[in-house]
This record gives structure tokens, C-alpha cells and sequence, in this order.
């Protein structure tokens, strides 16, 4: 592999597609149709006109305006409170699916393999329709006080998000020697010792990764609590659903921003921590 | 691995409350939803289980086959738009230099990072009458001194595609660029030595080994795209509207309660069917996908 990207690099040849000007139009024309939105979105929230379009100076009203709208305050309170809550319970929860399948070997392994990814691949109304239709049918309480009014959507939330935790971790566990396991039992450590001082601390960083996975995803997510949310109990996309609904103001554009740039720092985070463990794991 | 016998302790302690989970906030739901779509409404919220075909059966009403013949007809101009912007984009990124493709690949990354909502929110204000591109129209028409008319670029079916592309875009480009990246590139060498196009080496070269990249891209863009539901209600039009809108109808409107458990079924078939496609393709290119 070196030799030949040596020879390429001496050599420039007819393989550089990237120099040539066609394709940098397209890749410019695309990161253009990518970007100009997202871009223009966050720009126009410190946009000093409500007509959102002309440039008239910057100003940072409308963050004002935004921290000073009650519902809006409180779908963000009811966001964060129920990210931590069905992180908190996604973790154990892929924690010990990711730790059962790597460890044991059962009868129908696979069906049960494809059960726990079925919540990643269905459709996501398929899902929100399921669990507006559970919680109607059982009887789940309703106008229940704050935070249990939360109790359905961060249900929801942990059912779509452990397996993906599950997945992360399981593919952490990958690269555990047993070897230390093996070593551990022989010095007489029992299954729980070797739980606790081997399995878990090399699980950690898949913990973590996984962890802030599943927080971004109920953070953002908007189609499954649509169906699970009731008039008490509005999260930040929903809100901001409603408000979309109506006009396009700088004001959305504002909370918009605040959230874009909260779950892109945790997406980071999360991505940078399993980058260093792949590459230690190679180290 | 251990049977699960060796240790039945630690096999049930980490076992039992993901499965409990799984079955009770999951997989019972999703039966309850079959079930109910064997029923049959009466009255404003009853419904009595009869195990009826009548909601499949209305499913195939010339109405809601239309409507998922326009939802697979949206999805897959979807993915065939993303195919050709993403095989270019996914080559380009292939062949740049090393300390611009991790940068390239970040940037094709990074907007599916955003929220969904706030991508599709931002896609309202740039395509409106009184959006970013009318408004750059007007002002390109006023210098010409032409006249301007706005554009009706946004409630109508090709507003559901744009905005479809615009956020399944780097579902098609990673899995190309990973089966590109793994492509000997000598053979694009050897070719065009021996004298075949630039053209013929792509046709005859670069997509056969790309055709692993393009099974997963075009099965990880059609399927989101088929059951997507705010980019059709927030961009289409009346007429655009796709099958996740009708469900939600019957769930949230129509109150036909029944009937919409048989279409989010259907919708699950469909989808099931598309990921077994992709499987025996999958397999059949088993040696390029195992590397």
C-alpha cells in the first residue's frame, strides 16, 4: 500500500479525479445544497429583522426572546429530563443485551438478535403508532403530575434507543481479551468479581460512547414522541413542530440553533471517544 | 462463549430485564397494533376484534394504492438521485488527497448530526415565495430589469424529493465511498494504459466494484424514505402526501384506528421486504462484501 501511494503521489496521473474542475463542481455543488440551509438557519437567528430574509445587523433579541418564552423553556426542560432518564436506563439495558450475547450462546440466538434490532430498522411511525395505540389499550394513566406526565415518551425513548447502546457496546466487547478473564478466574475470582474489576472497566468507553448515542437520539427525536406526547407533556422538537407549523421567524431559528449546536457537540464527543478506544484497541 | 446453561445466574441476571423490556415496551405493542388491525370499529374509540381481512382489503382501494404507488414512486427518485449525486461525490472524495478525505467525509457527516426537524425547517425558509432562492432570483431579475414572477418551489411533490435527498444524501455516499476506498485502483490504471476511456474504465471498472456500495446505499436510502413522515407533511403539498401521512391520519384524525394499524403494517412488510432483498443480494456478492 505505502509503494503505491508513493508512486502516485511522484506521478500525477490520470487518477486525480479531485484536481480536475467537473469534479470539484460537484463536490462543491453538493456541499453547497448541504450546508446553505443549516448555514442560512443559524445566520438569520442573529438577523436584526423579523423579515428574516435582508441582512440588517446582528443582534441576539431573539435568543432573549427565545429564553423568555415560557413553553418553549419547559418542552426544553421536559427534553433534557427525559434524555437523561432513558439514557440512564438504555445504558444498563444494552449494557447487559451487548454482555449476554457476547458471553452465552442460547437456543435461537439469531431470532433473538434480530428481535433486539428490529427497534433500529422498523419504519419510525410504525413505532410511535405502536405506542400510542400500548399505552391507549393498557390503560396507562393520564394528567399525571410533572415529571410522571414524561413517564410514555421516555418509554418510548429507551425502547428505540438500547439496542442501539447494545450495538456499540457489543462491538466494544469485541476486542476484550478473555485471556484476563481466564487469568482472573484462576487467581480465584468469581463471576461477579470478574465482572466488576475486568468486563465492566473495559466496557466503559462503549458505555460512554453508546451512552451519549442514545442521549442525542432522544434529544432529536421528534416523529415517536409526536404519537406518545399529550398536551401536558411537550418536548423541544415538538414544540418546535408546532411553532414551524405556523411561520418562519427568527425566534424559531434561535432555539433551532441552540439545539443544533448542543446534540452536534455530543455527537462529537461520543464519535471522538470511540475513535481513541478503536484506536487504543489497535495500539 | 459459554452455554448459557455453565452459568444459568449470570445468564438470567443479564438477560431477564433487556428481554422484559424488549417484550413488554416493544414487541407487545407492536402485536397489539397487528391484532387491532384484524378489528373492526365501533363506535368512536370501541373496537371489537373480529379478525376481519376488511382493513387489508381497503387497502388495496384504488385511493391508498396510490398512495403507496407515489411513495415508492417519491423514494425511489430519491434514491436514484442520490445514487448519481452520491457516486460522484463518494469517487471524488476516493481519489482526493489523504489530508482532505477525512476532512471531506466529515463534512458529508456532519449535517446528519442536525435535527431532522430543524434540516427540514431550514429547507421551508430557503425554498418559500418569500425564501432564500426566490429572493436571489428577484434580485438577479432586478438587476436584468426582467420581471419576476416567485416560484412555487415548496408544497408540491419535487419539494418532498429535494428535501428527501437533502437529508438521505450521506446515507448513499458512506457506504460508496467504503466500497470504493477498498478498490484496487491499479485496475482504473491498467485500464486506461491499455487504452479504454475514462468513461469505459468507470462503466466497466469503477461500478461493477462499487455495485456492494450501491446495494447497501439504495436499501439504506429508500427504506427511510419510504416511511418518512415530517419532510412530506412539512414540504408536500396535498397531493404529496406519502403512506406515513395517511397512518398518522388514521391515528390522529380519521380515528380509524384499525384501518391505520393495517397500512403501518403494510408499511412494515414493505420494509421487511426491502431489507430481504438487500440480504440475498448481499449474499450473492458475498466475497466483495467480506472484503
Amino acid at each position: 500500500m505505502k509503494v503505491r501511494h508513493n508512486a502516485r503521489r511522484i506521478q500525477p496521473g490520470p487518477l486525480e479525479y479531485t484536481r480536475r474542475a467537473w469534479m470539484r463542481m460537484i463536490l462543491l455543488a453538493t456541499f453547497v445544497f448541504l450546508y446553505t440551509p443549516i448555514a442560512t438557519l443559524v445566520a438569520f437567528s442573529f438577523n436584526d429583522s423579523r423579515r428574516n430574509i435582508v441582512w440588517r445587523g446582528f443582534t441576539t433579541k431573539y435568543y432573549e426572546k427565545a429564553l423568555a418564552n415560557d413553553g418553549l423553556i419547559e418542552a426544553f426542560v421536559n427534553s433534557l429530563s427525559i434524555a437523561f432518564v432513558s439514557t440512564f436506563i438504555s445504558i444498563i439495558l444494552g449494557a447487559m443485551t451487548a454482555f449476554m450475547l457476547w458471553r452465552f450462546r442460547f437456543p435461537l440466538k439469531p431470532l433473538y438478535e434480530g428481535a433486539v434490532t428490529l427497534p433500529i430498522v422498523i419504519p419510525e411511525i410504525c413505532m410511535g403508532v405502536a405506542m400510542l395505540v400500548f399505552f391507549a389499550r393498557i390503560g396507562w394513566p393520564t394528567g399525571l403530575p410533572w415529571p410522571l406526565n414524561l413517564g410514555q415518551i421516555a418509554i418510548a425513548h429507551v425502547s428505540f434507543s438500547f439496542p442501539f447502546v447494545a450495538v456499540v457496546v457489543r462491538a466494544r466487547l469485541a476486542s476484550f481479551n478473555p485471556e484476563i478473564a481466564e487469568a482472573a478466574r484462576d487467581l480465584g475470582a468469581g463471576e461477579w468479581a470478574v465482572m466488576r474489576d475486568a468486563v465492566i472497566p473495559h466496557m466503559r468507553p462503549g458505555l460512554l460512547a453508546g451512552g451519549l448515542l442514545a442521549f442525542t437520539l432522544s434529544l432529536d427525536d421528534f416523529v415517536i414522541t409526536f404519537f406518545t406526547s399529550g398536551p401536558e407533556s411537550v418536548t423541544f422538537p415538538v414544540k418546535v413542530y408546532s411553532m414551524v407549523r405556523f411561520s418562519v421567524t427568527p425566534e424559531v431559528n434561535a432555539a433551532s440553533t441552540v439545539l443544533v449546536v448542543i446534540t452536534v457537540t455530543v455527537t462529537a464527543l461520543a464519535l471522538w471517544i470511540q475513535n481513541k478506544q478503536s484506536s487504543e484497541a489497535r495500539g | 462463549m459459554a452455554r448459557q446453561r455453565k452459568h444459568p445466574l449470570v445468564f438470567w441476571v443479564s438477560a431477564l430485564p433487556p428481554s422484559l423490556w424488549l417484550f413488554g415496551f416493544f414487541l407487545a405493542p407492536l402485536a397489539i397494533v397487528w391484532v387491532l388491525s384484524f378489528g373492526e370499529k365501533r363506535g368512536l374509540i370501541d373496537v371489537e376484534i373480529t379478525w376481519t381481512l376488511a382493513n387489508y382489503v381497503r387497502a388495496l382501494d384504488p385511493l391508498y394504492l396510490g398512495v403507496v404507488a407515489k411513495s415508492l414512486w417519491i423514494s425511489g427518485v430519491t434514491t436514484v438521485l442520490c445514487l448519481m449525486i452520491g457516486l460522484p461525490v463518494a469517487l471524488g472524495i476516493v481519489f482526493a488527497p489523504g489530508r482532505w478525505k477525512p476532512i471531506l467525509l466529515f463534512l458529508v457527516i456532519l449535517p446528519f448530526w442536525t435535527n431532522l426537524l430543524i434540516r427540514t425547517y431550514a429547507l421551508i425558509a430557503v425554498l418559500r415565495t418569500r425564501g432564500y432562492v426566490n429572493f436571489t432570483l428577484e434580485w438577479g431579475a432586478d438587476t436584468l430589469g426582467l420581471p419576476f414572477e416567485p416560484l412555487a418551489l415548496l408544497y408540491n411533490n419535487a419539494a418532498v424529493v429535494i428535501g428527501l435527498v437533502y437529508v438521505h444524501l450521506p446515507f448513499m455516499v458512506l457506504p460508496l465511498y467504503a466500497a470504493l476506498d477498498r478498490m484496487d485502483k491499479l485496475l482504473i490504471e491498467a485500464a486506461l494504459d491499455l487504452g479504454a476511456s475514462q468513461l469505459r474504465a468507470f462503466v466497466t471498472i469503477v461500478v461493477p466494484l462499487a455495485v456492494p456500495g450501491i446495494i447497501s446505499g439504495v436499501i439504506l436510502v429508500f427504506i427511510p424514505a419510504l416511511g418518512s413522515y415530517l419532510i412530506p407533511d412539512l414540504l408536500g403539498g396535498t397531493d404529496s402526501q406519502m403512506i406515513a401521512n395517511v397512518i398518522e391520519r388514521q391515528f390522529k384524525r380519521a380515528n380509524d384506528w384499525p384501518f391505520g394499524a393495517a397500512l403501518s403494517f403494510l408499511l412494515m412488510y414493505l420494509t421487511f421486504g426491502a431489507l430481504a432483498i438487500r440480504s440475498v443480494l448481499a449474499k450473492g456478492d458475498g466475497g466483495l462484501e467480506a472484503k
